[in-house]
């Protein structure tokens, strides 16, 4: 009963109020690209992009911008969509691209920092550093327009998808089949890659820039594991990734564990269960 | 008119060209093979057909009510991953998605075709099965039934027995030409199995000699005797 009057106690914060909306909104988007980028063999770009998000982030601290999503988000744009436009045809290959570019960024971003410390604010690099990459407690400083702005992009990314849903899953099925039958394959790509960047960005207030992978991926394979036809997927694997994230930000808050880790601990111990239970069904 | 024209075609990648100048043209109805060996541009030029790929020279024109997104087409391997969550059903009505326009939901007609098709291919029980768990046969059983949902005008399959066994081969193959013969799809077929081609081709084009060969499957298997004999 204690730890109930404890949990009604924080949430008559609205700043709890605010990280708990975003951290359901951003577990939501995440986990219905999850599905598109593991199917197509791109889990990785969520690392490659959100380091890339990270140096861009870096850069928008030293160059002092008021709203430092102004820099990043254009940037992680146009990133993923050189990421998955050219990926095909060109000369270096998509894994060794995002490895190329995702490294690269982090140590660029980390460089800038280090070099003009008197430009971050909180005056610990280090500490900067590590909690745009584990997220930390930056949920809990969200103002009331970040979450409006969170929940915007929400609506407009989960929009794309149930409007365009058929031809996501063609494309992600059979790319040369769907261009076949005159689906304009490139500009569904642009629009993956621009929606896939918005999320990451988003996604990095919640668990950092190092866990959104997690973000990504479990859900999806958890889902994966019982589920068998693309709907079914998609929709256990928001879920899945809905329940998690509340459940983890909850416990983070009752017992003051870091918010990133635990919100994907819960999607671990998910993943195990489901693994038992698709096990169980054969 | 004819259906399809292939007008002194080139394919090719970047600046290397991989097949001769390709000269036919396809009416309705007729069934084409396209033979050669590997690397001799056979699924090159399927891609050119579909407009997957720009000729490097000449037109491929379409007629007689065809346009270019109405062909069928059956991939060579489909690269789909093995995990891929998917139903039959699913896999299927997204063949009808070249009239969906902008529209974001399948119509009542569309369901009713996809129906239509899996019980032409008679494999209407398998519709809420999962892809990943069919046999090789038939999951491309599913791929034609797919194709067909995208046009009932023409019909492009890239080597579709490959891997399966005499017995669904053979299924295959008498489901396409009644295909041809009962609805007047044209089949455009790549393979590598010579006796298939003289018991269904109408036509034949074989990309592996200079000059490249099109004729009749008589044609080609008078010229293909006398070359025999000329050895
Ligand atoms: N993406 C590509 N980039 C460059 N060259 C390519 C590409 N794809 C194929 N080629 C080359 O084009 C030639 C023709 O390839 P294609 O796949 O059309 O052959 P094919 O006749 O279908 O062979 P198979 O019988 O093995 O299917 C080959 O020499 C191949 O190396
Ligand atoms: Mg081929």
């Amino acid at each position: 009963m204690e730890l109930f009057e404890k949990l009604m106690y924080y949430l008559s914060y609205p700043l709890v109020q605010y990280a708990l909306v975003v951290g359901v909104f951003i577990a939501l988007c995440s986990s219905l690209l999850g599905v598109t980028l593991v199917l197509k063999r791109l889990s990785f770009i969520g690392d490659g992009l959100s380091h890339v998000a990270f140096g861009a982030m870096a850069f928008a601290v030293v160059l002092n911008f008021s709203n430092q999503m102004l820099l990043v988000l254009p940037v992680t744009v146009l990133v993923a969509i050189l990421l998955l436009c050219t990926g095909k045809n060109s000369k270096i290959k998509g894994d060794s691209a995002i490895a190329m570019l995702s490294v690269g960024a982090l140590a660029l971003g980390y460089l800038v920092l280090n070099v003009f410390p008197e430009m971050v604010t909180s005056g610990n690099v280090a500490g900067d550093v590590c909690s745009t990459l584990f997220g930390s407690a930056s949920l809990l400083t969200l103002s009331s327009k970040d979450v409006w702005l969170c929940i915007g992009l929400s609506v407009f990314v989960i929009g794309v998808f149930v409007f365009f849903y058929h031809k996501l899953f063609a494309i992600t099925f059979d790319e040369d089949f769907a261009a076949a039958t005159g689906i304009r394959v490139q500009v569904y790509n642009i629009l993956l890659a621009t929606v896939i960047a918005v999320v990451i960005v988003l996604a990095m207030k919640l668990v950092g820039s190092l866990l959104i992978s997690a973000l990504i991926i479990f859900p999806t394979m958890s889902a994966m594991r019982v589920f068998k036809s693309f709907k079914s997927v998609i929709i256990c694997s928001a879920c899945t990734s809905v329940v998690c994230a509340l459940t983890g930000m909850l416990v983070s808050i009752l017992f003051s564990t870091p918010v990133g880790a635990t919100v994907v601990a819960a999607d671990m111990v998910l993943f195990g269960v489901f693994a038992l239970i698709g096990a169980l069904k054969g | 008119m004819a259906q399809l024209t292939c007008d002194n075609v080139i394919l090719g990648y970047e600046k290397t060209a991989v097949t001769g100048l390709i000269n036919f043209s396809l009416n309705k109805g007729d069934y084409l093979y396209i033979i050669g060996d590997n690397g001799s541009g056979k699924s090159t030029l399927m891609k050119g057909i579909l407009g997957l790929r720009k000729p490097m020279e000449g037109t491929i024109l379409f007629g007689d009510g065809l346009k270019q997104n109405e062909i069928g087409y059956m991939p060579q391997q489909t690269i789909v991953q093995k995990d891929f969550p998917a139903s039959v059903e699913e896999i299927v009505i997204s063949g009808c998605l070249s009239r969906s326009g902008l529209r974001p939901f399948f119509t009542n007609k569309d369901k009713m075709l996809a129906d239509e098709m899996l019980s032409k291919m008679e494999i209407l029980d398998l519709k809420k099965r999962s892809y990943r768990e069919l046999s090789g046969g038939q999951q491309q059983i599913v791929l034609l039934a797919r194709a067909l949902c995208a046009t009932q005008k023409m019909l492009l399959l890239d080597e579709p027995v490959a891997g399966l066994d005499p017995e669904t081969t053979e299924e295959l193959y008498e489901l396409v030409k009644k295909l041809n013969r009962e609805e007047g799809v044209t089949i455009i077929m790549v393979s590598h199995d010579m006796h298939a081609v003289s018991k269904y081709a109408s036509h034949v084009l074989n990309l592996v000699k200079e000059p490249v060969f099109f004729g009749t499957a008589e044609e080609y298997f008078a010229s293909h005797a006398k070359g025999q004999e000329d050895k």
